[in-house]
């Protein structure tokens, strides 16, 4: 390695990721990279590569592979670096097999064994890479190989190796949840790990446990609730900070814990108030990872049974949130708002112009969240606004997946909260124009049975009002170019049935548009045939209306067209169009009924009607109908006799004349079965059956029905109170207890906040306004609102806000409403002291078998102890292990207290930490800088330091 | 759980890429090529959350952070908190600074296999193992202290106690 590029790269690696970055596109990078391919099958399977250059080899087929391109001719090479004794070359073989392989891949089989050794091995770096390997390609059926392996090492004597541990089976149980499911103890022993660390992650695999089944992990909430508590008051080593946080990510994944165990379940809920309160109350809304917690706590709360006073804490913190300037705050403030909103409706008055700006942001991700929210919130007075706003961002998008998604939310919403059909009729129609192909074919033939059935009132006026609107607003849409074929259906549909019925337009003027429309999406089949029985529909109806039917040229060729069609089904409906137009009014009236689409047709499968007929021809010596697996059976039968009686061909023509028929008999089934050889038997059970069913089909008939049961209720009143006595229902809440608190605690934010927003709104702009107040109806005049309720006393401003609508006939609540709220707060603190449950989860049994060297047993369960003893000397982890760099912990901290002096927020932090570095090898980044401009990895990036906006 | 980690230039090329869940290759490329689409069309200044459901499946989440010339992306599900997620892509960035001293993407495209080192001390079979930079940094030289030591030639070790010696 002659040439150095001053990577530890050779110069190849240099030239290859060189010529790469310089690729003007992606053909020539593509070029480039089958290049290097070729080169690398040559090289790769050379005898006798030294091992450095080997894991370049390797490297540089990763890298062909992250670039898109097939390097699997290299994966051997990986396993077989993965039997290697060499450090490096071992871990570079597990990473690539990683990388490359999934876990049914048939290399598999090799890797297992070395994995097996490895997890054996005395050192722990090895050890840690294959635990890392076990992760990503051990799958069900090789667990057990090495579940035994993985399961001892949870007591082994480095954490780092502890830790992995844990996650390996955590994967296992991702994977297989019966192959772990003995060892659930366990985990339950690793949570009392005396290195905070190994605890930590214990906490991912009892997440996932305990989202499948909280039941049997509902001991566990005393120690959930007592690690918060020792985490969130700095018990833990210096070294599990994060800026300036107690081990925040351990925090998270407690509170996501706690969320799920409390979750309607009012005893574990109630251990739990203090130390959330706590937590939300010292939270440091400063840095990101502070408002990361204090959103956990958020959800937690209102996971959770719940509590007045923390769910008024949340409601100070979500406004917090949503009057920040970033907008990732925002986002998680939309979020906790939707989520907080189940619990207490009137919460997102407050912040009604916070959600708006959000709502009318640049950031399609917030906007989208804002969506989310609005959802939550709709009821039948704003649901016009909403739908009218979501319909504007559907429009507005080119994200199919998205689009589909918005287009259902809307129908969802104007199903659920329709105020009107001609309102409904209208959305629908937008909805398909922009998202039509998108929407489930279901939505629209729900349409055309609304549009035919109405809304379930008897109102004949209405009815032919909506219909007529209907009609209206789709000879208006139908001229619009390129509209979705399932809408095209539905108006074809309409106007077929109801273009002429008003009488409004004529009949040449609707199959105009009809064949207009066939001519201009022609190469759509199933629009040509809603057309075209459309026009048989118009005709027919013309025709039994006494008028005479002049057929419009274009309809002629259109008609034409279709005779000649490829298309059976549109021949068919082109002849039967031809065919009714040329019978009478009163056999019309008879085929297509006018405005019968929604009755009953009862179908006589067995066309019994035609017996008559049958039985005349039959008698004048037409053959039976002989059904097609009788046909086939009596093939066999033909051949069995031709066999034994060497009668007639069954294939063949027959020669012989036909008999002369008898005399017309009532029952000529005798005759019958002489023409043909059928046995007796056999076609009396025949005729039988045909008759028997054809009397049942009456009965059978009334299954075939239209199923439109449940259709009623759909579009039945909602069952969402209306906005303006809100605060009324919230007291009509069946969920007694919880809506009562709730509206004490909104009541006593509301005051406060309110003069927050007469402030703000007083510079906001009437329009924004206006929307406000359609979207969280009552609110709209916070002026007058503010001045009554800060009259009111404080008991009685429940009922405030929206009393100013008349509606006084609520009684102010209760006197003790509001002190309803403090018993509920105070917890009891726990009788049984925390950590003798601590201890409880060791069984004395196993914990006198498992020996630690550093006498961890006895220590174990004293996390306190344990974590307080070591944060005085600002030491990581409990047991015998002691940081080589105590001294920079210090330093370290130093560095970061600096950074949170400057104000600055989270990348702060970082500055002093690269710009001490910078100073003291200034020379070293400007080679580097110059080296990298010269490779042109980046070639339009001026500066290609990474840290160039953070250093400013 | 994270279900990927992604490094990309500004150009759209990746720069590292880690699936946590198996995912072929061209699967994997479709990815990274719909994540940058939906990254350059990001306006500045909003936030660094994306929806990530069309990308990457049901109830996927992206955030990513945008330095200099490169993007790091973390995709994840619901069982994880985005505040918390762009804290890690600043774990990451914060250990890759002191690992290679004013880290540029040059760094990132020859030191594959310390990225991946470093990564795996953060990040362990898709769950959140470390988030201290420092104690990052220390099983990391450990990492590379031994590799050394087993390897006859090494040219690694060079740098490694140079950095020791700071």
């Amino acid at each position: 390695m002659g040439s150095q590029g001053g990577f530890g790269q050779s110069k190849e690696f240099l030239d290859l990721i060189k010529s790469i970055g310089e690729a003007r596109s992606k053909a020539e990078e593509d070029r480039i990279v089958i290049r290097e391919i070729e080169t690398l099958k040559r090289r790769i399977s050379e005898p006798d590569i030294p091992k450095r250059k080997m894991k370049e080899y390797i490297i540089r087929l990763l890298y062909v592979e992250m670039l898109g391109h097939d390097a699997s001719f290299g994966y051997i090479h990986a396993v077989k670096m993965t039997h290697d004794d060499n450090l490096l070359s071992k871990r570079t073989g597990y990473l690539a097999v990683t990388l490359f392989l999934n876990d049914d891949h048939d290399l598999i089989i090799l890797i297992v064994n070395t994995i097996q050794k490895d997890l054996k091995s005395d050192n722990y770096l090895v050890v840690c890479a294959a635990l890392n390997a076990v992760c990503r390609l051990i799958n069900d059926e090789t667990i057990p190989a090495v579940l035994p392996l993985v399961v001892e090492l949870l007591s082994h004597s480095k954490e780092a190796v502890r830790k992995k541990a844990v996650m390996a089976l955590h994967s296992f149980h991702r994977k297989s949840p019966s192959s772990v499911s003995h060892l659930v103890s366990n985990f339950r022993k690793r949570l009392c790990d005396n290195d905070p660390g190994v605890m930590g992650a214990t906490l991912c695999p009892l997440f996932d446990l305990i989202n499948d089944d909280p039941t049997p992990f509902k001991d566990l909430v005393v120690s959930f609730v007592s690690i918060l508590k020792q985490v969130a008051e700095h018990r833990l080593p210096k070294s599990y900070d994060y800026h300036q946080m107690p081990a925040p990510f351990v925090q998270i994944k407690l509170l996501k814990l706690l969320a799920l165990l409390g979750s309607g379940d009012k005893p574990a809920s109630e251990h739990m108030y203090t130390v959330i309160g706590d937590i939300i109350r010292k939270g440091d809304s400063s840095s990101n990872i502070g408002n990361a917690i204090l959103y956990e706590s958020i959800r937690c709360i209102s996971s959770i049974y719940p509590n007045p006073k923390l769910l008024e804490a949340a409601a100070d913190v979500i406004a917090k949130f949503l009057k920040s300037d970033s907008h990732n705050l925002k986002y998680m403030g939309i979020d906790a708002l939707g989520r907080l909103i189940k619990l207490s409706p009137l919460i997102a008055e407050q912040h009604q112009l916070a959600v708006i700006d959000c709502l009318e942001d640049p950031d399609d991700t917030l906007k989208r969240k804002t969506f989310e929210l609005l959802y939550k919130m709709t009821k039948s007075s704003n649901v016009e606004v909403i739908v009218d706003r979501m319909i504007e961002y559907m429009i507005s998008i080119s994200d199919d997946h998205y689009k589909t998604y918005i287009a259902s939310r809307c129908v969802e919403l104007a199903e659920q909260f329709a105020p009107s059909n001609h309102w409904f009729i209208q959305t629908m129609n937008k909805v398909f124009e922009h998202a039509g192909d998108l929407v489930n074919i279901k939505v629209a033939h729900n349409l055309m049975r609304l549009i035919a059935e109405g809304f379930g009132e008897d109102d004949d006026a209405a009815y032919s009002q909506l219909r007529s609107s209907a009609v209206e607003s789709y000879l208006r849409i139908i001229g619009e170019p390129k509209l979705p074929s399932g809408f095209l259906q539905v108006i074809c549909w309409v106007l077929g049935e109801y273009g002429t019925a008003d009488g409004k337009h004529s009949a040449s003027y609707i199959t105009g548009k009809l064949c207009d429309m066939a001519e201009a999406y022609s190469n759509d089949e199933i629009v040509k045939a809603y057309a075209i029985t459309a026009l048989t529909k118009i005709y027919a109806f013309e025709i039994a209306a006494g008028r005479k039917v002049d057929m419009l040229s274009e309809c002629q060729s259109l008609v034409e067209e279709l005779l000649a069609s490829h298309s059976t089904d549109l021949q068919q409906r082109a002849y039967e169009l031809q065919a009714v137009i040329g019978l009478d009014a009163r056999a019309v009236e008879a085929i297509l009924p006018h405005d019968a689409s929604c009755e009953d047709i009862e179908v006589d499968n067995n066309l019994s009607f035609l017996n008559g007929y049958i039985q005349q021809s039959i008698e004048s010596g037409a053959m039976p109908y002989i059904s097609e697996n009788e046909r086939s059976g009596m093939g066999n039968m033909g051949n069995f006799r031709s066999q034994d009686q060497h009668e007639s061909v069954p294939h063949g023509l027959r020669f012989e004349a036909y008999e002369i028929p008898k005399a017309p008999t009532p029952v000529s089934l005798s005759s019958v079965t002489d023409l043909v050889p059928v046995p007796d038997s056999m076609y009396a059970r025949e005729t039988h059956q045909i008759t028997s069913v054809g009397l049942a089909s009456d009965t059978g008939s009334s299954e075939l029905k239209l199923r439109l049961d449940g259709v009623q209720k759909k579009w039945g009143k909602p069952t969402y109170s209306s906005p303006a006595s809100s605060s009324n229902s919230t007291f009509q809440n069946p969920v007694n207890g919880v809506a009562k608190v709730d509206v004490a605690t909104t009541v006593n934010s509301k005051a406060r906040d309110s003069y927050d927003s007469r402030k703000q709104q007083n510079e906001i702009d009437p329009e924004k306004q206006k929307l406000a107040a359609s979207l969280f109806g009552g609110s709209a005049k916070p002026e007058r609102k503010t001045s009554t309720s800060s009259k009111v006393p404080k008991a009685s401003a429940a009922s405030v806000p929206n009393k100013e609508s008349g509606e006084k006939t609520n009684q102010p609540p209760p006197q003790d409403l509001l002190d309803l709220g403090e018993p509920t707060v105070t917890v009891a603190s726990p009788t049984v002291d925390p950590f003798m449950q601590l201890e409880g989860l060791l069984d004395p049994s196993i914990s006198s078998t498992v020996s630690h060297s550093d006498g961890a047993v006895t220590n174990a369960p004293d996390i306190m102890g344990l974590y307080s003893g070591t944060t005085s000397s600002e030491q990581r982890g409990g047991g015998g292990y002691i940081p080589a760099t105590g001294d920079n912990l210090n330093l370290l901290s130093e560095l970061s207290n600096a950074a949170a002096v400057r104000g600055t927020t989270g990348e702060a932090i970082v500055s002093p930490l690269s710009q001490s570095v910078k100073g003291a090898n200034a020379k070293d980044s400007l080679e580097k800088d110059a080296k990298v401009r010269q490779m042109g990895v980046t070639p339009t990036g001026q500066n290609p330091n990474l840290f160039r906006d953070l250093l400013g | 759980m994270i279900r990927a980690v992604l490094v990309m230039n500004t150009q759209g090329k990746p720069r590292l890429a880690k699936f946590y869940e198996f995912r072929p290759v061209e699967k994997q490329q479709e990815i990274i090529r719909n994540v940058f689409a939906v990254l350059c069309s990001r306006p500045e200044h909003v936030s660094n959350f994306v929806d990530a459901e069309s990308i990457f499946g049901q109830d996927a989440r992206l955030v990513y952070k945008h330095f200099a010339t490169l993007y790091f992306v973390l995709i994840f599900d619901g069982s994880e908190n985005e505040l918390a997620m762009l804290d890690l892509i600043q774990v990451f960035v914060e250990t890759l600074d002191k690992c290679f001293r004013n880290v540029c993407e040059l760094d990132v495209v020859f030191n594959y296999s310390k990225m991946h080192t470093i990564l795996d001390e953060i990040i362990f079979g898709g769950q959140v193992l470390e988030t201290s930079s420092t104690e990052v940094m220390k099983a990391v030289e450990e990492i590379s202290k031994l590799e050394a030591a087993s390897s006859a030639i090494n040219l690694v070790s060079k740098s490694v106690s140079s950095w020791r010696s700071r």
